[in-house]
């Protein structure tokens, strides 16, 4: 069978002891951050990106995964133990985890939190090997019009999906396609709002943009106000789990999974909107929906399975389609084309050793974050008492360094200071920057498809919707926005979110 | 009662305004030319239009009246800690040792728990790991001197 010639090539690739290394090391550093709160998965990577500029696309690659999937994994650790999320994917596993470490069952949830995200970590790794191939054929006959339209749909659904105002995100996804365009237009070779400075030929960096907008405009806003983070376990004793509430648990993990999976693939999915929806589906389901929010093993094993989940398969439409669902898959794309890959439906036949051997190192990976988390729990608890006025100057070096290494020039460490500036305001203003972030990477690209559509078509705007194709997805694109827009959608919509803050 | 109700959604019209009007303004020069063969002009437009349109819907909706509290803008953490930030840029003459003491020295002093000893303690630890992870390790063409001890250009 291929599917097994597949994924025993990923395997070979995977294995390999540079890979095996840096597979630790991802997940060994998402753990970190997970668990840290205050700096989440989308700065490290831009922070580690240029670190990994003389490894093998494959190897880089396979590390920041790595740091995803485990700072989905870590944040539950600060969630349950501390009342505070390491991460926005592990909100919503407070309110039944904290409850349990009170009751003393903390070894209990941080078992099947591990346990969940390792049974849904594998599962997305079948998922993504087994759905991705056909999804990248169907790519292969997409011409012009039709990656223009799924561009489109991907931006749309990116923002009907993400909480926080329509209007906003929109707006923040149009600046983000404007800032993209920055530099030397490639098919007139005009260069464009870049005021003469040859550092802007190229266009802005995105790792130093990255950095500014969510590095330091977020510690700009965290340090004013005091540090109230506080330590309110003990020594965590038994970090075992019964096998009562291991029957329990395993159906919501089952369920978790299955959500996670779906939400995942979806533009604008992946981990933080797969926790929610496991929660309201084990709310749902529980026969008795009191539990919750008392310390229901359900409601900490159902999205923690369904965060790691959901990370894994937002790979999909990156890996098959170069469209990014979120703002680390943004990153992830601009790794690729920093690594010489453009990305699209010819990696998986062009580079199947970075495909497989990705896929391969989320199975070792998850078993590493397993090792990782529960022996090593002491530590990692050691480690939430680094109080925040050390630990953000370290943050604040990191990404400075980061940001002069990309190109060793001093320039875009200050383009990270304008968009720390820009990214203060956006965030005092509402505006989530992840949207701006999309619009960036799929900038240049949106322009380039609309581009060459309207010169096979002569300059006819009718191509997008008489290609069947492509009108499907503007067809569903313009659905979403309807329904965003519905008064009655658009209130349940705003009580679903309101659970997030 | 005052006229703009909701602040942050005035405010954040406003900035999408400026954007997509300095947008329309910068890429005048550029040629736009016709839908079948686009000058690089064409898309830059259509992207300032549609900042300027929707920043003014976002800026009037701002009119309405809401529960949203007026943004507190406190200026002063953000310009310390970009202040240490700016402080790197001078490494390639002052070194990465003295920047990187200097960059976490500055910017701990954002904090309102900024103690002073701890700050120059951690950023020395700091600077030695940045020395071998980045110059040594990672090949960084920085110095790691100031000039006036020999280092820098």
């Amino acid at each position: 069978m291929e599917l097994l010639s597949n994924i025993a090539l990923g395997l070979d690739v995977a294995i390999t002891p540079i890979n095996l290394l840096y597979a630790f090391v991802g997940v060994l550093v998402g753990t970190l951050i997970g668990v840290l709160p205050g700096i989440g998965p989308v700065a490290t990577i831009a922070m580690l990106l240029p670190v990994t500029y003389g490894l093998p696309p494959v190897t880089a690659l396979i590390m920041l995964a790595g740091i995803y999937y485990g700072a989905s994994f870590g944040g539950s650790t600060t969630a349950i133990l501390v009342n505070l999320p390491g991460e926005m994917s592990s909100v919503i596993t407070v309110i039944d985890g904290h409850q349990m470490a009170k009751q003393g069952r903390a070894g209990p949830a941080l078992c099947i939190a591990a346990l969940g995200s390792l049974f849904a970590g594998s599962v997305a790794a079948l998922v993504i090997a087994a759905f991705a191939p056909p999804l990248a054929n169907l790519a292969l006959k997409f011409d012009a019009a039709e990656y223009f339209s799924l561009m489109v749909l991907g931006l749309i659904a990116a923002v009907a999906i993400a909480g926080g105002s329509v209007l906003k995100a929109v707006l923040m996804t149009l600046l983000g396609l404007l800032l993209g365009i920055i530099g030397t237009d490639v098919n007139s070779g005009v260069s464009r709002f870049t005021f003469d400075l040859p550092e802007l030929i190229d266009g802005i960096g995105f790792v130093a943009m990255t950095m500014g907008l969510f590095a330091f405009g977020e510690i700009a806003v965290n340090l004013e106000q005091a540090d109230r983070r506080s330590i309110v376990t003990g020594r965590i004793s038994g970090l075992w789990i019964k096998w009562a509430e291991f029957k329990q648990a395993f159906p919501a993990v089952l369920r978790g999974t299955g959500v996670g999976t779906l939400l995942g693939i979806l533009p604008g999915g992946g981990a933080t909107l797969s926790a929610f929806a496991s929660y309201a589906l084990e709310k749902k389901v529980a026969k008795d929906p009191s539990r919750f929010g008392k310390g229901a093993i359900e409601g900490v094993a159902g999205p923690e399975s369904a965060n790691n989940a959901g990370a894994q398969t937002s790979f999909i439409p990156m890996l098959t389609l170069g469209l990014p669902s979120n703002a680390v898959m943004a990153l992830m794309v601009g790794a690729l084309i920093i690594h010489d890959i453009q990305p699209g439906p010819q990696v998986m036949t062009s580079n199947p050793d970075l495909f497989w051997g990705l896929i391969a190192s989320m199975w070792i990976g998850n078993f590493f974050l397993v090792i990782l988390n529960l022996p090593m729990i002491g530590i990692w608890v050691k480690l939430l008492s680094v109080p925040y006025r050390l630990l953000f100057p370290l943050i604040v070096l990191a990404c400075t360094i980061g940001a002069f290494s990309t190109n060793n020039n001093m320039f875009d460490v200050w383009v990270a200071m304008v968009f720390g500036v820009l990214g203060y305001i956006f965030i005092k203003l509402g505006c989530e920057p992840a949207p701006l972030l999309l619009g960036f990477i799929l900038g240049p690209m949106l322009e380039e498809n609309l581009r060459r559509a309207l010169i096979l078509s002569r300059g006819d705007f009718t191509v997008f919707v008489t290609r069947p194709i492509s009108l499907t997805m503007l067809v569903i694109a313009a659905g979403l926005l309807f329904l965003i827009a519905a008064p009655a959608i658009r209130k349940k919509r705003q009580i679903v979110f309101a659970e997030e803050r | 009662m005052e006229l703009v109700r909701n602040p942050k959604d005035f405010l954040a019209g406003l900035l999408f305004m400026a954007f997509g009007i300095a947008a329309l303004v910068l890429s005048h020069s550029y040629e736009i030319g016709e839908a079948s063969r686009m000058g690089p002009g064409y898309f830059p437009r259509v992207l300032g239009i549609l900042l300027l349109g929707f920043g003014a819907i976002l800026s009037l909706r701002g009119l309405r009246p809401t529960m949203e509290p007026q943004p507190q803008w406190q200026w002063r953490p953000l310009a310390i800690v970009l202040l240490g930030v700016g402080v790197f840029s001078l490494a390639p003459w002052l070194g990465v040792i003295l920047t990187s003491v200097l960059l976490v020295f500055i910017s701990s002093s954002a904090s309102q728990e900024f103690r002073w000893k701890e700050a120059l303690v951690s950023g020395a630890i700091q600077a030695v790991a940045v020395v071998a992870i980045f110059i040594y390790g990672l090949g960084m063409p920085l110095p790691i001197w100031p000039f006036f001890v020999g280092g820098g250009q």
